[in-house]
């Protein structure tokens, strides 16, 4: 009996149960409120619901707590029960072949039993079995005491002065923190494990050798200087920032001030797309048409200086792949992160201020130069932020367009590689993350973790400021 | 600017009008048959009124009754909302605004407006005063620019207290004293007619005094346009006053014939607190 429980499947069972209780316990607490009133004993401090949500509350929570610490400790305690129970012969195993041999129990287990000729691993599985059934019927039964205990307190509570709106407020409150609290926790997760793979690094590769170091060859000797990543991300994020900072700014400018609501109710969705394209797509665009199309003019460029006798040798270096490829497809990728939240900022101004400006005989233009633009600063300034930071993180384009080479070259036509780029060549194909080659990934990802972070944070605060400044 | 009348000084409390109406047979800025459209909806019918110098005319009447818009109309500000139309005549000097020939920037120029809420541009104080001047290319050096800062914000009442910090952003000042700034922001243009838009419903009393006493002085030099919900406001500072209700100008007249004698039953209920 016990064994055939450990094939019930759990989760299904208990969320039918708990559902089902919740709202038989709801009813119960409405109807006990409403048949309080009803008697007309004293005015009711929360509405019949109100102790509705309370009793239910308090029957499903601990129960819910009961049923996920079954999901997350279940196995684990079944295991540690077998564990004990297996024959002498083998405690003799080590650890790591016992719990693989484990892991093929449990394994079997949940496809139904095992019928082969192994009479041992067939004996086992079957205790494993019914431990399981064991440790369900527990479950079932702590979860069916908690719940009808919690029920049975909380309905003794329903009563006119009792402030059930509050407490389920209350408990309201501490669910929404608790999912707060799973963003943030994750969040400190990861970046406490980038700072622990970092400093495992750092114990091998010195700091300043990799912060300062010009020579990267990671992949087949050890050399750790990332400074031509840096060097090649910056790079990149400038050409990418010369397009997309005018470009997008004079769009925001347009179509805050200047368009109507019919042009405006029509190039706003248009750059929205664009923001939607997958940076893939982008990247392709960048390999296939952009990055041959500088190789010609470059190599162009270099012919005709050569002809005219202005140098001997090429002039640029005319990559397949290139800083200025990659650069001015990431400028068109951010451009809509500039117009749009330039946009908002723009049309954050109050329009008493244009209205003063018009009103003294002011201009369009002189308007948007002299009022509108300054007021709006900050908030531009923010978006450029974000935008450098965004092209800085991105990925794609790079990885596709930029080229692998790590080296510092002032000339746009040169391949140049980035700290993402490098970052997905240290790590794909690897399994193993513990040599200094994968561990440098993590203290460049660290590095570029905080350079984004600093640009946030400036464009946060500047935001901030800016905001205080027109409530 | 000023030469045009050089007669009688403007009476200086409403019960020494007597010459008022004879002033008004040239009136500074005469309306006819205004009519404003909202898209398809129209905000004022037929108005037509005639606005005299050197005096306050203060428009009153209930919410939404087009007092705004009106005022809006007599330095085409509403040239700056889409669906807004204006139809009929506005003669200023002799030339009609509303004409397709007038530049409405020229016109702004030369009717200055102080809204309802302080508006400063977040700049420093000086940089406020200064902007209209220097957009219109008023001053020919920077002694002549200074000059004209004191001289606007002297006349706005507000020298003595800002002359110290002139370089702080306007943003620093009370909201009294960004008001007065706003209205020496309106004069540094030397506009001839000043319109304003309930300038005191965003102060208190004491600051709402002071600009109450602002707008008399600034009468002896300027034709003033005031929108008040405040009887007393209107009562006070002004020597004209025109009710409006429903888009329709209902009765004009001398404040004071207003204030104790009207003619509509519909201004004594409003003025009486009846309704509105
Ligand atoms: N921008 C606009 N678009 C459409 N309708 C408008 C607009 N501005 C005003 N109106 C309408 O025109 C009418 C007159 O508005 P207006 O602002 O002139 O009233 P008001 O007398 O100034 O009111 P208040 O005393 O509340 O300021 C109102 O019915 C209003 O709804
Ligand atoms: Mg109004």
């Amino acid at each position: 009996m016990v064994q055939q429980l450990g094939h019930l499947p759990m989760g299904w069972l208990m969320l039918a149960l708990l559902a089902m209780m919740a709202s038989g316990a709801f009813f119960v607490g409405r109807v006990q409120a409403e048949r309080f009133s009803a008697a007309g004993s004293g005015r009711f401090h929360s509405r019949p619901n109100y102790h509705g949500y309370y009793v239910a509350m308090w029957t499903v929570v601990p129960a819910l707590v009961m049923a996920m610490a079954y999901g997350l400790l279940g196995d684990d305690i079944v295991r540690a029960l077998l564990r004990r129970e297996l024959p002498a012969s083998f405690s003799a195993m080590p650890p790591i072949e016992l719990s693989v041999y484990l892991d093929s129990i449990s394994r079997a287990a949940s496809q139904g039993g095992f019928s082969g000729s192994d009479r041992i691993f067939s004996a086992i599985t079957n205790r494993f079995l019914e431990l399981q059934g064991v440790i369900k019927t527990v479950t079932i039964g702590l979860t069916t005491l908690c719940a009808g205990s919690g029920f049975l307190l909380a309905r003794r509570r329903v009563a006119p002065g009792f402030r059930a709106r509050n407490k389920v407020e209350g408990g309201m409150e501490a669910f929404l923190f608790l999912c707060a609290a799973v963003a943030i926790a994750t969040t400190v997760g990861i970046v406490a494990s980038l700072l622990y793979e970092s400093l495992r690094f750092f114990a091998q590769v010195p700091i300043w050798d990799f912060l300062l170091g010009t020579r990267w060859n990671a992949q087949t000797s050890a050399e750790f200087g990332a400074l031509p990543l840096f060097f090649g991300t910056f790079m990149i994020a400038l050409i990418a920032m010369l397009i997309a900072a005018p470009v997008g700014l004079f769009a925001a400018i347009y179509l805050s001030e200047y368009a109507g609501p019919r042009v405006r109710g029509s190039v706003k969705p248009i750059l929205e797309v664009l923001a939607g394209i997958p940076t893939v797509v982008y990247g392709f665009f960048a390999l296939l048409v952009v990055a041959p199309t500088i190789r010609t003019i470059a190599v162009w460029i270099n012919m005709t200086l050569i002809n005219a006798g202005v140098t001997s040798e090429p002039f640029l270096a005319a990559q397949p792949t290139s800083a200025l490829a990659a650069g001015l497809v990431m400028g068109i990728m951010v451009i809509p992160f500039v117009s749009s939240l330039s946009d908002d900022v723009i049309n954050a101004v109050p329009q008493t201020l244009r209205d003063a400006a018009y009103a003294m005989g002011a201009t369009k233009s002189e308007t948007v130069k002299h009022v509108v633009l300054p007021a709006a600063l900050p908030g531009i300034i923010a978006s450029l932020l974000l935008a450098v930071s965004r092209a800085i993180g991105e990925t794609m384009i790079v990885v596709m367009a930029a080229g692998q080479r790590a080296r510092i070259s002032a000339d746009p036509t040169a391949d140049l590689t980035t700290i993402t780029v490098q970052i997905v060549a240290l790590l794909t194909g690897e399994t193993e993350f513990d040599s200094p080659k994968t561990l440098s990934a993590f203290a460049l990802g660290l590095v570029l973790f905080v350079i984004t972070l600093i640009f946030n944070l400036i464009a946060l605060r500047v935001v901030q400021k800016y905001r205080e400044k027109y409530d | 600017m000023e030469s045009t009348v050089t007669s009688a000084p403007p009476a200086t409390s409403p019960g020494t009008q007597a010459n008022e109406p004879e002033r008004l047979t040239f009136p500074r800025i005469e309306c006819r048959d205004i009519n404003v459209f909202y898209g398809d909806k129209q905000a004022i019918f037929d108005i037509s009124l005639p606005i005299p110098d050197r005096s306050v005319t203060a428009l009153i009447g209930p919410s939404g009754c087009g007092k705004s818009t009106f005022l809006r109309c007599l330095n085409r500000m509403n040239d700056t909302i889409e669906s807004c139309r204006v139809e009929g005549q506005i003669i200023m000097d002799g030339e009609n605004i509303n004409d397709a020939a007038i530049d409405p920037v020229l016109l702004r120029s030369r009717v200055g407006m102080v809204f309802q809420k302080p508006n400063p541009f977040p700049k420093s104080i000086y940089d406020n005063i200064s902007y209209g001047p220097r957009i219109h290319g008023l001053a020919a050096s920077r002694e002549d620019l200074d000059g004209m800062v004191e001289k606007s914000l002297r006349r706005a009442g507000l020298w003595e207290e800002v002359k110290d910090r002139l370089t702080a952003p306007a943003n620093s000042l009370s909201g009294g004293q960004q008001q007065r700034l706003c209205i020496a922001r309106a004069i540094a243009v030397q506009p001839e007619v000043i319109l304003m838009d309930e300038p005191c419903s965003a102060l208190d009393p004491v600051a709402t005094a002071r600009i109450e006493e602002l707008i008399d002085e600034l009468r002896k030099r300027y034709c003033i346009v005031i929108v008040t919900h405040s009887m007393q406001q209107a009562a006070r500072v002004s020597q004209r006053t025109a009710f409006f209700h429903l888009g329709i100008l209902v009765e004009m007249g001398e404040t004071d014939q207003i204030f104790t004698n009207p003619r509509e039953r519909r201004t004594e209920d409003y003025i009486t607190g009846r309704f509105g």
